[in-house]
């Protein structure tokens, strides 16, 4: 495929001495294992656990929204589910879903790296991780919290019967694995390159992670601090945030979310990554405007910590703060357009295969630009004001978390399945289920920035008859993407055993990671690559690819099958 | 020996001990986050409620915060002599400074223990009983214990990690040349540095 390997025969299958799936067996191999492959399915396998325990709540919020009336939950259970699906979902799948997954498994491989520069350390966050998970159990098998995912004060630290403590030591256990995560990510990227992988050679997908480890290294610890706050004052009563003696609550909501707002591109940057992979190679073009793609990425990075008052529009902030936030929350936005932009025009004149992480990535255009656009509704003072603590927030971060961060997993799943298992998952069902995952999105949230407008508070288990079409619309669809999240986990698993067997480089694309065999060898590479070119080389420079003359249509990169 | 201390990724000592500093570097910029947090609690309170937070801040021991001082900032030069040493390849001296940085270590522990059964009896502890009328006061000792345990438990994390590499040495399991020694060093440094914050924000505010 590109000029860089043809001459270098690679084999599409590794020995099975080689195979880093086959090389050790037995569990103490998996447990013990420092192989960055290795511990990329371990923390799949984890987080796949977090998804089911943070989808089931959903499940139960959904449930009961079905009729006006409260039948199925009480209000403190309820508050206790979206509390538990909030924090699970945050916390345990998406901020740690697409890095410690994807960017495990194809970070070394994509920068011609035998491992993670620190691969002990990547083994140990692996089980702070774990260890974090049981204490979020245990959280919900000691009766749950009912404070919100957000913690507000002085809800949490002196009226809120629910086992806070306990849920603030699972986010900040888990706080530790992401933070030894990004410093080996960060420090892999420094320091690992291949030979001529300059810093604008590199993937974009590569550049993704570096942006949002970053993020995750100089945010998580403000998070940190802020539950360690609201746990002293709650277990010592000490006063911080205490307004009967002198504290100041509003202080916990500024630290929160100079945590939080950083925290949602913590959970979309890596999505950004993936679908600029995705969207390149099914298309079969240079990405448009790559050094834009990178600037825009560390724009988002730096100002995404300057935003953090648009959470706060309402909480009795001065009117001139208001204005600064809802300007700079406008400025934060023009770099996800210019991706977005740019992702659209990488598709103009290409030719354009809609296999299913195609499907995928197109889908979270789609959602991103509307989840996007609904951000900057929310970012103007005076619609933020009607808006505030609606469906209509709930929609537009699902829209973003939910429709991008989820489709964009699922999308780079599909694409490297494989890479990580070296077999094919079958296509047919793979679109069925993207184009489901899409509608069934769509009509679970959609009517929620309808219903939203119209004034329908979240957070309550029961509301007046007129939202009632709405809220069964949303069930509805919630159904759909219940079906549509689980047929990838069935066919996917179905695939390890039944899938076809996968070629070295079955889309014929371009990154590092696809000059090895599939599944790569225990130290990926049998000799180390050299790059001698920029990323995306799917047609000379300075030129569009052939228009006439396209290649054939070829399902699943045309293998025999 | 240099090969003992080569591990997986790596192609080279030289690259290995770089990464070794390099990532210590971006998890110190992490815990300068997690300190620059309580500190901006700490500053928004001050100017709050300046008369209480100096009126509080005139209860703290300087005494006892000033031999910290001066200790930690000692401990620091016999830690930076150590890694240095390692890294020339000086087995006694490494040895005898890092002994040296821990017993500098537990005496600051020690004198911190003192200060807090001093503060304790003083009913320097937010609550009821406290000793200063103005509720803002409290909030001051609030950081006060919030603060020093968080970095006398940063403290003590560094003393294990010393100890660990003084065993590691004493026994030969651990080659003088491991980049341990220097990013252990980097982790005692900026401990102390979390002090030299500390010190002036909790004993001389309101001395002045
Ligand atoms: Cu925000």
């Amino acid at each position: 495929m590109s000029g860089l390997t043809a001459e270098r025969a690679i084999p599409d299958r590794p020995g099975r001495a080689e195979n880093y799936l086959t090389a050790e067996t037995g569990l103490a191999s998996w447990l013990l294992t420092t192989d960055h492959k290795r511990i990329g399915l371990l923390y799949m396998a984890a987080i796949t656990v977090f998804f089911f325990l943070g989808g089931a709540a959903a499940f139960l919020l959904r449930l009961e929204l079905f009729t006006p009336e409260g039948d199925l939950l009480s209000a403190d259970s309820y508050n206790r589910a979206f509390t538990f699906h909030g924090v699970v979902m945050v916390w345990f799948f998406l901020i740690p879903s697409i890095p410690n997954i994807l960017g495990n498994f194809m970070l070394p491989l994509m920068i011609g790296a035998k491992d993670l520069a620190f691969p002990r350390l990547n083994l140990i966050s692996w089980y702070i991780f774990v260890a974090a998970g049981l204490i979020a159990v245990y959280t919900l098998v000691s009766g749950g919290v009912d404070t919100g995912w957000t913690f507000y004060t002085p809800l949490t630290t002196a009226f809120s019967n629910g086992n806070v403590l306990a849920a603030a030591a699972a986010v900040f256990v888990a706080g530790f694995s992401t933070i030894a995560t990004a410093v080996n990510f960060i420090a892999t990227v420094h320091l690992l390159r291949a030979p001529g992988l300059t810093w604008f050679r590199l993937p974009l997908f590569v550049w993704a992670i570096y942006a949002t480890s970053i993020v995750m290294v100089l945010a998580t610890p403000v998070l940190a601090m802020v539950l360690l706050l609201i746990s002293a004052e709650r277990a010592f009563g000490i006063p911080i945030f205490d307004p009967l003696r002198g504290g100041d609550p509003i202080l916990f909501q500024h630290l929160f979310w100079f945590y939080s707002h950083p925290a949602v591109y913590i959970m979309i940057l890596p999505s950004f990554g993936v679908i600029s992979e995705v969207v390149t190679c099914y298309a079969r073009r240079r990405v448009f405007g790559y050094s834009f793609m990178v600037y825009a990425l560390l724009w988002i990075a730096l100002v995404g910590f300057l935003v953090w008052g648009h959470h706060m529009f309402v909480s009795g902030q001065s009117l001139f703060a208001n204005l600064v936030f809802s300007f700079l929350s406008f400025v934060v936005a023009v770099p996800s357009a210019i991706k977005v932009f740019n992702w659209t025009a990488t598709l103009y004149r290409g030719q354009i295969v809609f296999d299913a992480p195609m499907i995928y990535a197109l889908g979270f255009i789609g959602l991103f630009t509307i989840g996007g656009l609904t951000g900057l509704f929310l970012a103007s003072v005076p619609v933020d004001i009607h808006v505030t603590d609606t469906y209509f927030v709930v929609a537009h971060f699902h829209y973003i978390m939910v429709g991008g961060a989820v489709s964009a997993l699922y999308g780079g799943l599909s694409y490297w399945w494989p890479k990580i298992t070296g077999r094919m998952y079958p296509e047919a069902w793979a679109r069925f289920a993207a184009v489901m995952m899409f509608f069934g999105f769509g009509f679970t949230f959609f009517p929620m920035f309808i219903m939203g407008f119209l004034g329908m508070p979240r957070r309550y288990h029961v509301y007046p008859q007129e939202f009632q079409v709405w809220h069964v619309l949303a069930s509805g669809g919630a159904l759909i993407l219940a079906v549509a999240y689980l047929l990838p986990m069935g066919y996917l698993a179905w695939s390890l055993i039944w899938g076809r067997r996968a070629i070295a480089n079955p889309w014929g694309a371009t990154g590092l990671e696809w000059q090895t065999s599939s599944p790569p060898p225990t130290e990926n590479f049998d000799t180390p690559p050299v790059v001698v070119q920029g990323p995306y080389n799917y047609h000379p420079e300075h030129e569009g690819p052939p228009a006439m003359d396209r290649e054939p249509h070829s399902p699943q990169g045309g293998q025999p099958v | 020996m240099s090969e003992a201390a080569l591990h997986k990724p790596w192609r080279s000592l030289r690259r290995q001990r770089e990464a070794a500093e390099f990532g210590l570097w971006v998890f110190l910029a992490s815990e300068v986050m997690f300190f620059a947090c309580a500190l901006t609690g700490y500053a928004v309170n001050r100017v709050l409620w300046p008369e209480a937070f100096a009126a509080a801040a005139r209860e703290t021991n300087v005494l006892y915060g000033t031999i910290n001082t001066g200790i930690l900032l000692t401990s620091s030069l016999t830690m930076a002599v150590a890694a240095e040493s390692a890294r020339a390849g000086l087995r006694r001296l490494t040895l005898v400074c890092l002994g040296v940085t821990i017993a500098f270590g537990l005496a600051f522990l020690m004198v911190k223990g003192l200060e807090y059964a001093e503060d304790i009896e003083k009913h320097l502890v937010p609550g009821p009983g406290f000793r200063l009328d103005q509720p803002a006061a409290q909030i001051f000792f609030a950081f006060y214990w919030l603060l020093t345990a968080v970095h006398a438990l940063h403290m003590t994390i560094g003393l294990c990690l010393v100890g660990t590499l003084l065993a590691q040495a004493w026994r030969g399991s651990r080659p003088l040349s491991s980049p341990a020694f220097e990013a252990a060093g980097l982790y005692w440094h900026f401990v102390d540095l979390v002090w030299i914050f500390l010190y002036p924000l909790l004993y001389l505010a309101g001395r002045s």
